[in-house]
């Protein structure tokens, strides 16, 4: 019984872990470079893209897919584990 | 063939595939009206998000928002996809393991109250119905503009295809249609994108194309940054806006998403929690894939616009110039009497007022594409319209028949009873949208924002804490959703509405906008959550369970 309790814990506290670093990823492209630092970023270009606008309008939209797949991807195999 | 030929047929075709789905997957129980049996694969989910979450306004009006803002623009990109990893991450595994119908059905139980069901119920109401007048209205704008018919015949075709497939089909019907819709609104979204992208910069896919060189080597964005400043408008690629009020108008749209109803309820229609995440996946790649390939055509548009009609003869103007110019969509004041278009920033001397829809609905016939392409577009801007509805009004139905009548009016509802009452109130709720499709309230524009606000301000809290903290009881969540909400309602009818005294943009709290207000609101119902709840009863034990449970594999 004590086991099963901390396995569950264990469970829950990667889960939180996942979630604070793909959410600071989250915060960091949309909010950080597609915002916040948008003026610095436009000073580099990538093709005929001005740095900060390609992040908020195509960057960002495309970390956000890559960061729940990564979250399925992780939570599966933590499932896994858990079974 | 004739272009109007070609869109009776495809809107025809479209039509009848939605009726014939309907009909194939119609609901026998309440489970399946509600929430599909709980059987649908998460492509499918994931497609049928995709299309319940693209409205008429994503499909017809970002692209041009964006062509003539730039880079402020930003806010509806980021902030309507950004919402799908807070979805993902934190609402949808959690809401599908609890295993209920609804939202009000999470929260009554989760706050162990019929006071806060109550309070989501009344959320959940307003903000579908807010939502789902404008997509009415949508409808009918489509058929007028492209089949010439009255707006108002256009709703009622509208009306009678939702009915037909929400009545009959409840959640079943819808997602299946809503797979149809999606797969029927993405291609009418990318082919003239596609087209325009390859004739204007050689390449075909869009995305890259908006960041490459015209035929004489220059970059698209630095042609028109030019061109910007040649009329006198702002930097495409920079902003206005202030970085605060970017910021929170972002976050009220992100958080906004992640708290609509109709949204959430497509994650109780899967089999597995795990599923719950794939499709919170495939909806945000199917929903990139319209959203990345916007601002692109918003470019492409722009640029075309601009070099067609600034300095040239108004007699020589383009056949879909003349066209549109009818509909009122473009409208030309020879100011100085030279018979030449002036485009300006400067509103003395602009001669050419352009009304942004125009940016996707003319599209193809501004790059010569054929006529089967145009009424694409037509069956896709429909596909966007009903599918949204239809998904608007199966929470409205499910928040009566469900909520308000089986879990607080009258309990002992059988299960024959509750599908009758089901049906019953998606028709009053069609016949209603329909109402208000044909009366449009001169604030749809605004609500839209006002949904947003709500739903940031009131739900996106509440069910988080509800799974992340233990100690949330339902006093604190009670008194939260009510602030949060009351808030956002007063900024809303003071500054949008011109209610208690009204006011300016001058006069905005801190300079935050009505549309980034549904952030503060979100933070204020946090902070009265937590000081409620460290003052008040403790959370019983049993749905403490409730709660740990949740969060198990």
């Amino acid at each position: 019984m004590e086991k099963k309790n901390s396995n569950k814990n264990d469970y829950w506290k990667s889960n939180i872990k996942y979630v604070t670093i793909l959410l600071s990823v989250w915060f960091t492209v949309s909010y950080g470079f597609g915002i916040i630092l948008v003026e610095q970023l436009n000073q580099f270009q990538i093709g005929g893209f001005p740095l900060g606008f390609w992040f908020s309008q195509q960057g960002s939209i495309y970390v956000f897919v890559i960061l729940i797949f990564l979250y399925i991807y992780l939570m599966n195999k933590l499932d896994k584990k858990f079974k | 063939m004739e272009l109007q030929s070609w869109i009776w047929l495809l809107v025809g075709l479209s039509f009848t595939l939605y009726i014939a789905i309907a009909i194939w997957s119609r609901a026998g129980d309440t489970k399946e009206f509600y929430i599909a049996g709980r059987g649908v694969p998460p492509i499918a989910n994931g497609m049928a998000t995709a299309a319940d979450w693209m409205s008429a306004a994503s499909f017809i009006s970002m692209a041009g928002i964006i062509s003539f803002i730039g880079y402020d623009g930003s806010v509806y990109l980021m902030g309507w996809t950004g919402g799908y990893v807070l979805l993902a991450l934190l609402l949808a595994p959690y809401l599908r393991k609890f295993g209920k119908f609804t939202v009000p059905d999470f929260i009554g139980e989760r706050y162990y109250s019929s006071t806060a069901r109550l309070v989501a119920i009344f959320c959940a109401l307003i903000v579908s119905f807010t939502y789902v007048a404008g997509q009415m209205r949508g409808v009918g704008v489509v058929f007028s503009r492209y089949l010439e018919v009255d707006i108002n015949t256009g709703v009622f075709i509208g009306m009678a295809i939702v009915l037909f497939y929400a009545v009959l089909g409840g959640m079943k019907g819808i997602t299946y249609t809503q797979v149809a819709q999606y797969c029927v609104l993405i291609f009418a979204f990318l082919i003239p994108a596609i087209f325009i992208s390859f004739l204007s910069t050689g390449w075909v896919i869009p995305q890259i194309g908006f960041g490459s060189t015209d035929q004489n080597g220059m970059y698209l964005l630095d042609k028109l940054n030019s061109l910007h400043n040649e009329l006198g408008f702002n930097n495409y690629t920079s902003g206005s806006k202030s970085i605060l009020d970017m910021l929170l108008i972002t976050l009220a749209l992100m958080v906004g998403t992640a708290g609509l109803p109709h949204v959430i309820v497509r994650f109780f229609t899967v089999k597995k929690v795990s599923d719950a995440r794939k499709s919170a996946g495939w909806a945000l790649l199917f929903i990139a894939i319209l959203y990345t390939t916007a601002p692109a055509i918003a470019v492409f548009a722009r640029i075309n616009l601009i070099e067609t009609t600034n300095n040239k003869t108004y007699s020589n103007m383009p056949t879909w110039f003349k066209k549109w110019e009818e509909t009122g969509l473009i409208e030309f004041t020879d100011k100085n009497n030279d018979q030449i278009i002036q485009y300006s920033a400067d509103a003395n001397k602009n001669e050419l007022i352009i009304d942004r829809d125009i940016m996707v609905l003319a599209n193809p016939e501004i790059a010569q594409l054929p006529n089967w392409v145009i009424a694409l577009l037509a069956a896709g801007a429909l596909a966007a319209a009903l599918s949204t509805a239809a998904g608007l009004l199966l929470v409205i139905s499910s928040s009566i028949s469900h909520d308000l009548i089986k879990g607080i009016i009258y309990p002992k509802v059988n299960e024959k009873q509750e599908l009758v009452a089901a049906r019953i109130s998606s028709f009053v709720a069609v016949m209603l949208a329909g109402y208000f499709g044909i009366n449009p309230p001169g604030f749809v524009a605004a609500t839209v924002a006002l949904a947003f606000g709500l739903a940031a301000a009131s739900f996106f809290p509440a069910i988080v804490m509800g799974i992340f903290s233990l100690k949330m009881n339902k006093e604190g969540a009670i008194c939260g959703m009510i602030a949060g909400m009351s808030l956002m309602l007063v900024y809303m009818l003071k500054f949008k509405f011109g209610w208690f005294g009204g006011g300016n943009s001058s006069q905005w709290w801190f300079g935050i906008s009505p549309e980034g207000f549904g952030s503060i609101a979100m933070l204020f119902n946090f902070l009265i959550s937590i000081i409620v709840s460290k003052f008040t009863k403790k959370v019983p034990i049993e749905v403490q369970r409730l709660v740990l449970e949740i969060r198990k594999p």
